[in-house]
Parts: structure tokens; sequence; C-alpha cells
């Protein structure tokens, strides 16, 4: 069977993180990407570089973001560049950007434009903010979406102030809804036989994140969320024992789970101090606490040895090192290696959806800027159709 | 006319990862009929959270289950099989979040659907993959948290591991299998096909994770450091993180050192002129950061650093956001109502289309409340050709 999204044309504006992301899914899940990526620089996100690192003059995040994707050089201030950009929008299925308000109405490119040349076109838009609202202008950038949106009450415990996801999560789930609009889009081009527009935006994707959090808050009488008070408190709305504990050489996670076999098999006393289930969740620091005194006494394997058997939902924490030799994380085959220009391999993860029962690799490297304008010419035809 | 309208999607799951997918596609316009157990049906109608029961029931379950109708039925009874049948005969979409081999057993597996509904697309949820040693682990968010890796991401240096507040890797793993559910969708309109989509919740964890697990394979397998104090990501320099103020908090992305220096009017920062230093120096410059930002308010730093393009914040709680002219505008929230009259209020798919909001006002079903209506509709047609 052919994947899902063969012989389906994409061409992406888009630059960073979350748009790029939701283009690399389309990518795995078989539609041929192409960006269309300034001369000589290329995309802005080349030089955005996490630990300072750079492969074949890109930072390591841009290869991770961009493989699996062709490059096509235009100047889009030029009226010839311009003009071939056009002929490839005319051909395309999903066309995406996430420039700010203003800027595709000035190159020409903006929904009306591109629908006039291609009235099948799915056309999709990140923002940071939604499309209009006093936001509208502000810097779509993660850290600064996950402080505005409530989120950084959510992680850490009581005294420590507000802590962020340590990672572009904003960033991550709206591409993740985006490449979900995208494909709806497609659905609905399907039935209608019309054009297209698809808008998504960080601060909405991160509230859709919290909706199960915000849908109590709005129905609890508005309180906030409370942290835990005890160091790997994981939760501000679930009970004991949810939650990290240090054991004598690591860590143990507890999921939600049978409190009272828990502490008769630990011999803490907890239910002796309370009694009442509903109890639990008012006094989970406390009984936390009791917890952490009977964990730190024995190794990380004597508990699960001793508490999976039972029943009981818990795990090793396991770190960067820990994890990806696991052997639960080697039988994913979750890794992949794609092959530079020079002949180097970088590895890397792979899509995280099986189709068809077949795990989707693709060993192409992110492109070079440019690396396919001359292919691309020739095969769409572009620089004979501009010339005559 | 939503895209997913005339669609009929029968839903096995359970808790937050399937369902969250289901609602997705009922928001895009399909029909969802959760087949629930009876008595007790979907676990997390009781799965409270802080003690919070709307109507009777979890307010999670009433988030994530909006806009879906409830068929129960004992998937061990044959005659409740065979109604379920008649659901899953017709549906564009079948999925389950059941550990491998159980759907096997209660005979609704791939195999078994495909055989009597070719053009299906099917889709599933595993904790850790359909083997593998941890096929068999409780596939839980804290515990998938932990295996990952992931929780040595949030915090400071010496916080321990700090989990995500929230069900972080249940909400990838059903956004990936709305999307590989959508994209076979877009596959059969196009083709007749159907197909099977598999997610698990580890894959999902490690997807989410890829740029710093792609850093950890090409760094020599080095372990993520996260800074002494104000940390927001490990992999970044500084200013990245946030800030007390005197009277409040402010978060501070990507930015030049000594450019922040002089609008803050720090001169200490001046010694950090090398880009490198940002990443290099970071607990420095951020311990000085951290003590000349509780020098002042959180509005008077804004006013500083915002007109300058410097990307900044302050740091918002739920009730302040919430107020705020920028949240209001979004119309992020609806009101919907279950068959009994009861309302709540929610927030509604974060995705435009055509420049509207996938809105609807059905709130999430009573226990089995459609099954005489679906029996009505779906089964007698059965029975005729029975008699």
């Amino acid at each position: 069977m052919s994947l899902p999204l063969e012989g389906l044309l994409v061409i992406e504006f888009s630059q960073f993180l979350a748009a790029p992301s939701a283009g690399l899914r389309l990518a795995d899940l078989g539609a041929r990407v192409i960006k269309i990526e300034r001369p000589g620089a290329g995309e802005a996100g080349r030089q955005i570089a996490i630990k300072n690192l750079f492969i074949d003059g890109s930072s390591l995040v841009f290869h991770t973001i961009n493989r699996h994707k062709e490059s096509y050089a235009a100047d889009l201030k030029n009226p010839e560049d311009l003009a071939r950009v056009k002929q490839l929008l005319a051909r395309a299925d999903v066309m995406t950007h996430n420039f700010r308000p203003g800027i595709m109405e000035k190159i020409g490119l903006d929904y009306d434009a591109v629908r006039a040349l291609n009235p099948r076109i799915v056309y999709g838009v990140v923002t940071g903010y939604g499309p209009t609202g006093p936001w509208a202008t502000k810097p779509g950038q993660d850290l600064l979406v996950q402080s505005m949106s409530g989120l950084t009450w959510l992680s850490g415990t009581a005294q420590d102030g507000p802590t962020p996801f340590g990672i572009a999560v904003a960033d991550i789930i709206c591409g993740s809804h985006f490449a979900q609009g995208l494909l709806a889009g497609l659905l609905k081009r399907g039935k209608t036989g019309q054009s297209v527009l698809v808008e998504a935006s960080l601060l909405e994707s991160v509230l859709d994140m919290q909706f199960e959090l915000l849908t109590t808050h709005f129905n609890d009488g508005g309180q906030l969320p409370q942290r835990g008070a005890v160091r790997g408190t994981a939760h501000p709305y679930l009970s004991a024992p949810y939650g990290l504990y240090p054991t004598q050489d690591g860590y143990l996670a507890l999921a939600m789970g049978n409190l009272p076999q828990l502490d008769e098999t630990l011999g803490c006393g907890i239910l002796e101090a309370y009694p009442e289930p509903a109890s639990w969740f008012e006094f989970r620091d406390a009984i936390a606490e009791k917890l952490t005194a009977a964990l730190r006494e024995k190794p990380t394997q004597h508990w699960l040895t001793t508490l999976e058997p039972l029943g009981i939902w818990c795990a090793q924490v396991l770190d960067y090192q820990q994890a990806t030799s696991s052997p639960g994380f080697q039988a994913l085959g979750m890794q992949q290696r794609v092959q530079l220009p020079d002949g180097q391999q970088l590895a890397t993860t792979r899509c995280p959806i099986r189709i068809d029962g077949q795990k989707l690799y693709a060993p192409q490297a992110a492109p070079r800027p440019g690396q396919h304008t001359a292919a691309l010419d020739a095969e769409f035809n572009l620089r004979t159709t501009i010339s005559n | 006319m939503k895209p997913l309208e005339d669609y009929l999607v029968v839903d096995f799951s359970q808790f937050l990862s399937g369902p969250s997918a289901a609602l997705r596609l009922a928001d895009f316009g399909a029909r969802v009929i959760k087949i629930e157990r009876p008595e007790t049906g979907d676990i997390c109608r009781h799965l409270y959270t802080s003690n919070v029961i709307m109507n009777g029931e979890s307010s999670v379950f009433h988030a994530i289950n909006r806009n879906k109708e409830s068929f129960a039925a004992d998937l061990k009874s044959e005659a409740d099989r065979a109604q379920v049948w008649e659901l899953v005969r017709r549906a564009d979409v079948v999925m389950h979040n059941y550990r491998p081999g159980v759907m096997e057993r209660l005979g609704f597996d791939y195999a078994s659907v495909r055989a009597q509904n070719p053009s299906v697309v099917y889709g599933e949820i595993s904790g850790y993959g359909p083997d593998g040693p941890w096929r068999d682990k409780p596939g839980q968010d804290l515990l998938l948290q932990s295996v990952s890796g992931l929780t040595w991401l949030s915090g400071n240096a010496n916080s321990g591991p700090v989990p995500m507040g929230l069900s972080i890797v249940d909400m990838l793993a059903g956004a990936h299998l709305a999307q590989g559910l959508l994209a076979c969708l877009v596959r059969r309109s196009l083709r007749g096909e159907g197909g099977l989509v598999q997610v698990s919740m580890l894959e999902s964890a490690i997807d989410f994770q890829f740029e710093t697990l792609t850093t950890h394979f090409n760094d020599g397998g080095q372990l993520p450091q996260r800074t002494r104090h104000n940390s927001a990501h490990a992999y970044l320099g500084a200013p990245y993180g946030i800030y007390q103020t005197q009277n409040g908090y402010l978060a501070l992305a990507m930015g030049s050192i000594p450019k922040l220096g002089e609008l803050l009017g720090c001169p200490a920062l001046l010694a950090y002129p090398d880009p490198k230093q940002a990443f290099e120096q970071r607990d420095d410059i951020k311990a000085t950061l951290a003590q000349h930002l509780r020098t002042n308010t959180t509005e008077a730093w804004l006013a500083v650093l915002e007109p300058a393009d410097i990307w900044c914040a302050g740091v918002l709680r739920w009730d302040e956001l919430l107020q705020h002219e920028g949240f209001r505008g979004l119309d992020m929230t609806q009101t919907v109502q279950m068959t009994d009259g009861y309302a709540y209020q929610t927030t509604r798919c974060p995705i435009r289309l055509d420049g509207e909001l996938l809105t609807s006002a059905v709130g999430s079903p009573q226990l089995g409340q459609d099954n005489a209506r679906l029996q009505q509709e779906f089964m007698t047609s059965n029975i005729a050709q029975h008699d």
C-alpha cells in the first residue's frame, strides 16, 4: 500500500519549529514537501542552535525538523523568483507560512492571492496568538506563550516560582494541531473542491493542551492550581501517591493507584493517619513525605520487584543515557540515520506513527539552502515558462 | 460545512489519549460513538482531579468527551457484541487504546474489523508499542514521562527529576493518532483504501523530544544539564528563563546579553560580549540578571524591553489570563449542554477552518444515553433481515 499522502505537494514558507514540524509530519506520511528559502542564507531557523551545535552549515535542530524536505531558493522580492514560486503554488495541494500579519499581503501571497492562482489550495497559517487582538504582533515565541498561558504554574513544587516545561512545547503541540488542521483541510477540499484556510496559533494550542485542567478551573469556582510542596510532586490536581520519589540509588515514579495496598506493603502508616480516601488530596504532602521516608531505604530495583507484581503502577525514572539504551526504547526502532550531502550520517528520530504496520523511515537529510532549485526548475518547467 | 461531516467514528478507548483524538474528530464534524462498559463506563468518568465532581462525574471526563454519543455494551455478551458489530460495520473509523492483545481477545481487532468493513481506518494507542519487552506495562502518563527521560528537562539543576504537570504524553499520543487517522482518511478519499494507524505513548514521548534526543545522539551522549537557577530549557543559553521581579515574574527568551545590560541598566552584563558566553557562562549571567530584575517591577522592565524588540513577557496565572483582552478576543471557551440540561463551560477546538471556530454545544453523554436511539437507527434493518 502507498503512504497516506503520496502524490500530494506541500510548499512550505514556514520557519523555526511549529509550522515546519507539521511539514515534517506530512513528509513522513508521504507528501512531497518543498521549502521556499531565501537565496544564500535560507530559513532563519538554520542559525538557531541549541548547545551551539551546527552540521553542514545549519544548526542541528534545523536538521532535526527539516529532514525529508527539498529546498527551492527564491527571493520573494524579486518578481521573477516570485513568478516561479507562483507556478509551484499553482501545482500545490498545501502551502504553509508563519509570517507575522501583513507580510504575505505585502509579498502578494496572502490567502486571496494564492487561491486566485490555485482555487483548490489548502492554505495554512501559524501565528503566535491568533489572527487578531492585542497580542497579534507580539513575538510568537515558545517560552513567552508558556508564560502567558498559565502553563508555568503546573510543574514544580508550591515553593518554586513559575516552572516552564523544559522543551518547546507550545511550538510542538501547535505544529501537531496544525498538521491535523491541514489534513482536515484536505478532506474538506475533497468534498467541496474549494480552497481551505487553516489557522492555528501557539496560544490556542497551549490552551487546548490544558483543556482538562482549564475545564476544571472553569467549574471549581475559579481556584488556581495548587502544586504539592514535596519535591517530585507531579500534577497539581492529583492525590498522593502521584509523583516521583527518591530511592536509595535513584528515583521511582508512582502513578495513581492503590494507596492502601502501597501503605500496607511499605508499612508507612498512611491509612492509620488518613483513613478517609477523600482526605488523600488535601493531605497529599504529608502522605508524600511518609512515602519518601519509606522509599529512600531501598534501591529502585527492589521497589519495582516488590510493587510491579502487585499491580501497582510504577516505573524507574530514567535519564537520557538509561532511556535510550533501555530494551523498551531499543525495541521501538525509533532511531534512524539520515545521509548528509557530504556522506556523513546523522542519527535522529523517526515519525512516531506507524501506518499499515510499517514504521516510517526516511533517509533524506535536511537540504542545503536551494539544493533542489535547478532540479525543480527543470521538473516543473519554471525557467522556460517565465522566459516565454 | 465541517470536513468530517457524514463520518462515523466508533471509539472503544478510555481515559485521555484515545478519547482526546476522538474529540478532535468530533470537532471536525464526525459523529463519535463511545462504546462503554455497562455500569461503570469509561473509567475516566470517576477519575477525579482535586475531587472536582460535575453532575456526578469527573471534570476531566466532561472536558474530553463532549460532543460524543455513548453506547453501553458488554463486549463479552453475544447480544451486545452483535449490536456493536452493526456500528463497527458502518464505521469510517474504529479506534481503541487497550493494551496489546486485548482487542484480539475481544474480537474487534483490525483483522476482524477489516474482514467485515474493508475500507475502515482503524486506530490504536498502546503504551510502549505493539511488541517489545515493555508491551504489557501500564501505559500511564507519569510512567511514560519517567522512562522516556522527559523528567530531566524541566526545573533547575538541583531539583531532581521534574515531571511536566499535566498529562502531556497522553495529549501527544492522542494528537498523533488523530494525525494518522486523518492522513489515512485523506488516502481513503483519494484511493478508497482503508488502513491501520498505530501510535504508542512511548514513541510519542520520544518524538516530543526529537530536538533534544537528536542533540543527545550527536553530542557524544551527554546528559541534559539544567542551569542552577531560572532554568527553562537545558540546551539554551542565557537569558532564556523566568525571573522574579519586584512584583511578579518576567519571561526572557533569546537576546543579546550586552544589549540587555544596556537596556536594563545592568553594567555587569557588558562583561559577556561573545555570544558563546551566553551558553558557556549562563549560570553566572542568569545569577546577575536574577539579582538585577528583582529591583523593579515587571511592567517597568517590559516598558524598556518590548520597544527594543527583546522577546519578553509577563508571567500570567489563569485568572489574569482569562481577564485579559488577548484571551477574550480568542473566544477560546464555549458552554456545552448535556441531555439532562446540565451545562458547563469548557474550551473549544484550537484549530480554525475558513476563518470559523469549530464549536459544538453538545456536552458529554450520560453512560449509555444513546443506546435506544442507536439501536433504532442502526439495528432495526438488521433485525428485519433476520426475520
